[in-house]
């Protein structure tokens, strides 16, 4: 018998993929492994017969469809519901996820999800309302974005939310845009944005959606920007700055505030990227450092989960400069209670808005999960939250610093994650992807890696508040388990993961032929 | 505070081995002046579940949801019956406690949904590939015009009426420094056919357009044939970009693959989501293959590991900001992949059998109430052919007599004035919407109440 191969000769068959002589698996008739299941492609299973639905008769009444019925066959396979719970349930087990574990991705700030949050999003009263619901039939869900805002500006130090982004880069879009906006009110042509060279991806590609030229401005040896660098760049060309602060090498700007003062003087904005907001929540505002414009990533600061990539939800917080700027919709108090101002009554209450982001009021599922966080911590337990983070990360700096590579160690305590490169694996032939891997077989979700791009090989640490004390010695002895071994014996740690799911995955054949979707073997 | 598990204990220990004195000490880079002394004034301390739960039921009790009243609201969001399992699915850890899957060996689990979501997103646009989701069918829609110039490097984009108002609002706003030019017309209420300007867009083209977007069914539920639009558009080098809010149409519905699209976007909220006030939705995206390097956002592909078995990794990632930074075809990060999750957990339960089921109830459902309502006095149906939404001419300003039946506990619609402030001609539009989840009863009660507010 052959191995069925799809378009591009591949197996289409999980458990057909074992070839022979590798001595890859322990030879099972299934493929499986006890709790380790392999489970097929819906389209390889399923039926275009079969459905896990029932639903009521269709009256007979004529069609209005204007000749435009779809006969053609569709291709959707269905499943039953022992099927596709038992489908789903499967595949469920082959992701890591924090309820399984420390997921120490630095930048991402993968904290525990309270199952309270889950609960009152699903509260019928917020979830099944519609965004185009007459006003006085949802007062509640503007009670709440309203609340939730208060928070945000209060935590923040800021006059203006803007609520309705979906995410960190469409917050990112929107802060730009006000300070475009801001520009262009004042006929002022400066279109410099200036970034420094740690920044996320997402600044310089929003900055250069919004019609602004990028020039990067670098780091001086301690990990932060060059203050007299950027300051030297100042002038009438430069509209603003974008900076990340807490930066990306999980460290404080403590110049921040000079920073923000030189920019303005000179004329221009400041964009602070608020994904690591969770360092310092509660213990500093970054209304008082001066900023202009920054966002708060919903799915981090604020414990949203992250569901495999998505959906976030990223408000952004303005000054007063900025605030006239900010997108429609937005909630505000008016004569017959809470109201949304839209399109109709924008020119009486927001004629300087930059216009709509989103087809509707923003991610209210996600503000919900945020406000339920909020409420639970309190001002004194978000402080307490940015407390603990910080301690996290500096007891895994502290813990790990003799073995890994620590490139600003010297300079003083992280905030909330813990930087480290790979040079200290010079001349093994191993590098951070190795680390990465090998974290993977003893059970923990790898750190970022290869980001910020300022460092060598970098490995970036944010264990979060969630973690006790317990998690993170178990780690650290990982950790250094894997560095010891590395350095002694090289050879044996090149082919990790071992016991994952899958083994390394090859990522070039993907991108060189890419095979997006299921095909029929019978098309092939 | 239940969330936080480090004692008092444990925090001494770990100053110790940091070395440091106090908490303080680890915050020493904070100017003195920015540190705050104690817990933000002004604002609440930490609360029970209990008391959390309180506060925000109160709240939630203040809206009158889509389950308590007879309920035809649309226009971009339809209230749908969702399956018991979708939830249960999605709320499962291992999915909605999971990351963006860049370390493949162990996010198999969400890989290969998103293998298959991309699949059947393909498969129901009628297209060769699909992304791995964006935010929202709106900003799906923009990332559609971006991807359009980038391949025709024309700059020119021709947005018909009948495209959902906020969607056309949020390409304006985002194309705004772009250099992309919108050239977006206004919808006319004609009898037979509200919004429907394909003859006019056809005569729009140039050498000049990138692409025209159209929406099927459109704003006010009118459904036409693009295919004229589509050779149009080809003939003169341009791309056709059509817009579905409403996915359940495509159970019935000519697909926009068949009819000649070269790229799809819309809201996948009709599966799996439920209404959530506006979000988090889920933007689909699909494309000819051809085009496949113009696409914005992530791609799941499937590949070999080591051993040879069969896995799933994302792939494509040199479009993407983290490696093209300013020159990257998006600034999205973020995609909707839990939402992904839920919407294709529900059509996999569906299957083709149970859409098409499904597609072809909302349809004969809507042309039950739409004639009915149609015979109210002063009430006129202006569509011809159409599929679970439609558009009634009500001889006056609809807003009042929208607020009017919300007063008679039914929400019976969207009024045109809520979405066009500035053309009075369409005010007196009311557009509705009708699911499987309406009942006779509901159609009755919303008979009386418009034959009431109209009378």
């Amino acid at each position: 018998m052959s191995t069925p191969m799809n378009t591009v000769g591949r197996p289409t068959r999980p458990e057909m993929g074992l070839v022979a002589g590798t001595g890859a698996a322990a030879g099972t008739f299934t493929g499986n492994k006890a709790l380790m299941l392999e489970e097929p492609l819906l389209f390889e299973r399923g039926s275009t017969d079969n459905s896990g639905v029932d639903l009521a008769p269709v009256p007979p009444v004529p069609d209005r469809l204007g000749g435009l019925a779809r006969d053609a066959a569709i291709g959707l396979p269905g499943f039953s519901e022992p099927e596709a719970v038992r489908h789903y349930t499967r595949l469920s087990r082959q992701n890591y996820a924090i309820d399984l574990g420390i997921f120490p991705l630095g930048s991402c700030t993968m904290k525990h999800n309270p199952r309270l949050n889950e609960k009152m999003a699903r509260l019928p009263g917020f979830a099944d309302i519609h965004p185009l619901q007459p006003q006085s039939t949802v007062q509640g869900a503007l009670e709440l974005i309203q609340s939730l805002a208060h928070w945000l500006m209060t935590l923040t130090g800021m006059p203006a939310v803007a609520m309705s982004p979906k995410a960190g880069a469409h917050g990112e879009l929107c802060g730009m845009l006000a300070i475009r906006a801001a520009l262009d009110a004042k006929k002022d042509p400066r279109r410099v944005v200036l970034v420094p060279e740690s920044a996320h991806g997402t600044n310089p590609a929003t900055a250069a959606f919004c019609g602004f030229t990028v020039e990067n401005i670098p780091a001086n040896d301690r990990g932060r920007v060059d203050l007299d660098a950027l300051i030297a760049r100042l002038g009438p060309d430069v509209a603003a700055v974008m900076i990340t602060n807490p930066n990306t090498c999980g460290l404080f700007e403590p110049d921040l505030k000079r920073i923000s003062d030189a920019v303005h003087a000179a004329g221009g904005y400041v964009y602070c990227d608020g994904a690591n907001f969770n360092a310092i929540v509660g213990k500093v505002r970054p209304g008082d450092l001066g900023v202009d414009a920054m966002h708060i990533n919903l799915h981090k600061t604020f414990s949203t989960p992250h569901g495999g990539g998505g959906p976030g939800s990223g408000p952004v917080v303005l000054s007063a400069a900025l605030a006239p700027f900010a997108p429609i919709p937005f909630v505000r108090l008016g004569k017959a209670g809470l109201e949304l101002v839209e399109e109709d009554t924008a020119d009486a209450h927001a004629p300087d808005s930059f216009g709509r982001m989103v087809a509707f009021h923003g991610q209210m599922g996600m503000f919900v999960r945020a406000l339920a966080y909020i409420m639970s911590h309190g001002a004194d337990g978000l402080r307490q939250v940015a407390e603990d983070a910080v301690l996290n990360a500096n007891y895994v700096l502290a813990s790990l610093k003799d073995l890994y590579t620590a490139p600003f160690a010297a300079s003083g305590p992280c905030m909330h994650e813990a930087l480290f490169s790979d040079d200290f694996l010079d001349g093994t032939g191993l590098s951070t992807l190795d680390v990465a891997k090998a974290m993977i077989d003893e059970g923990f979700h790898p750190m970022t890696v290869y980001f910020p791009l300022v460092v060598h090989g970098a490995m970036l640490v944010e264990p979060t508040e969630t973690e006790s004390k317990a998690n993170l010695d178990q780690l650290i002895g990982a950790m250094r388990h894997i560095a010891t071994q590395m350095l002694a014996d090289p050879d044996a740690w090149r082919a990790a993961p071992h016991f994952a799911p899958r083994r390394r995955l090859d990522e070039t054949q993907a991108a060189r032929k890419p095979v997006l979707g299921w095909k029929d073997e019978a098309a092939a | 505070m239940r969330y936080l598990p480090l004692s008092t204990t444990d925090r001494q220990a770990m100053l110790a081995t940091i070395g440091a004195a106090d908490i303080d000490a680890l915050f020493a880079d904070v100017p003195a002046e920015a540190r705050l002394a104690g817990p933000i004034a002004g604002l609440p301390h930490h609360a029970s579940e209990m008391a959390v739960e309180r506060a925000l039921m109160t709240m939630a009790a203040k809206n009158t949801t889509a389950s308590q009243a007879p309920f035809f609201v649309g226009c971009g969001a339809y209230k749908h019956h969702v399956p018991a399992t979708v939830d249960h699915i999605i709320q499962r850890g291992e999915f909605l406690t999971a990351y963006t899957p860049y370390q493949p060996e162990i996010a198999q689990g969400t890989l290969q949904v998103l293998f298959e979501f991309q699949t059947q997103v393909a498969r129901l646009t009628g297209m060769e590939v699909a992304n791995a989701s964006m935010y929202d069918g709106s900003t799906a829609m923009t990332e559609a015009v971006f991807m359009a110039r980038r391949i025709t490097r024309r700059a020119k984009c021709l947005v018909s009426a009948g495209v959902h108002p906020h969607y056309t609002s949020v390409l304006k706003t985002l194309t705004r420094f772009t250099g992309d030019i919108v050239e977006a017309a206004t919808p006319a209420l004609t009898p037979g056919a509200p919004g429907h300007d394909l003859d006019a867009l056809i005569a729009a083209i140039d050498t000049d357009t990138s692409c025209v977007v159209v929406q099927n069914p459109n704003l006010f539920g009118h459904i036409a044939d693009l295919t004229p639009l589509a050779e149009a558009c080809h003939k003169a080098g341009a791309l056709l970009i059509v817009v579905v809010t409403e996915v359940v149409s495509l159970g019935a519905v000519k697909s926009p693959g068949e009819m000649g699209a070269d790229i799809v976007v819309g809201e996948g909220q009709s599966l799996g989501a439920g209404l959530l006030f506006g979000g988090p939705y889920l933007g689909l995206f699909a494309c000819r293959e051809k085009h496949v390097r113009q696409m914005p956002g992530r791609l799941c592909g499937e590949t070999v590991d080591a051993s040879g078995k069969r896995g799933f990794v994302l792939t494509l990632s040199t479009r993407e900001q983290h490696i093209r930074r300013e020159k990257a075809t998006s600034n999205i990060c973020t995609n909707s992949g839990l939402i992904a999750l839920a919407f294709s957990v529900h059509l996999t339960l569906l299957g083709e059998k149970g859409l098409r089921h499904l597609a072809a109830l909302n349809h004969a459902r809507a042309v039950q109430l739409a004639d009915r309502l149609g015979r109210v006095p002063g009430v006129t149906l202006l569509n011809g052919p159409f599929f679970n939404e439609f558009t009634l001419d009500l001889g006056r300003e609809a807003r009042p007599v929208v607020r009017a039946l919300a007063q008679k506990g039914v929400l019976g619609g969207v009024s045109g004035g809520r979405l066009w402030a500035g053309e009075k001609a369409l005010h007196k539009a009311m557009i509705v919407a009708v699911t499987e989840t309406a009942t006779d009863e509901d159609f009755d009660a919303f008979e009386d109440a418009l034959d009431e507010v109209m009378g």
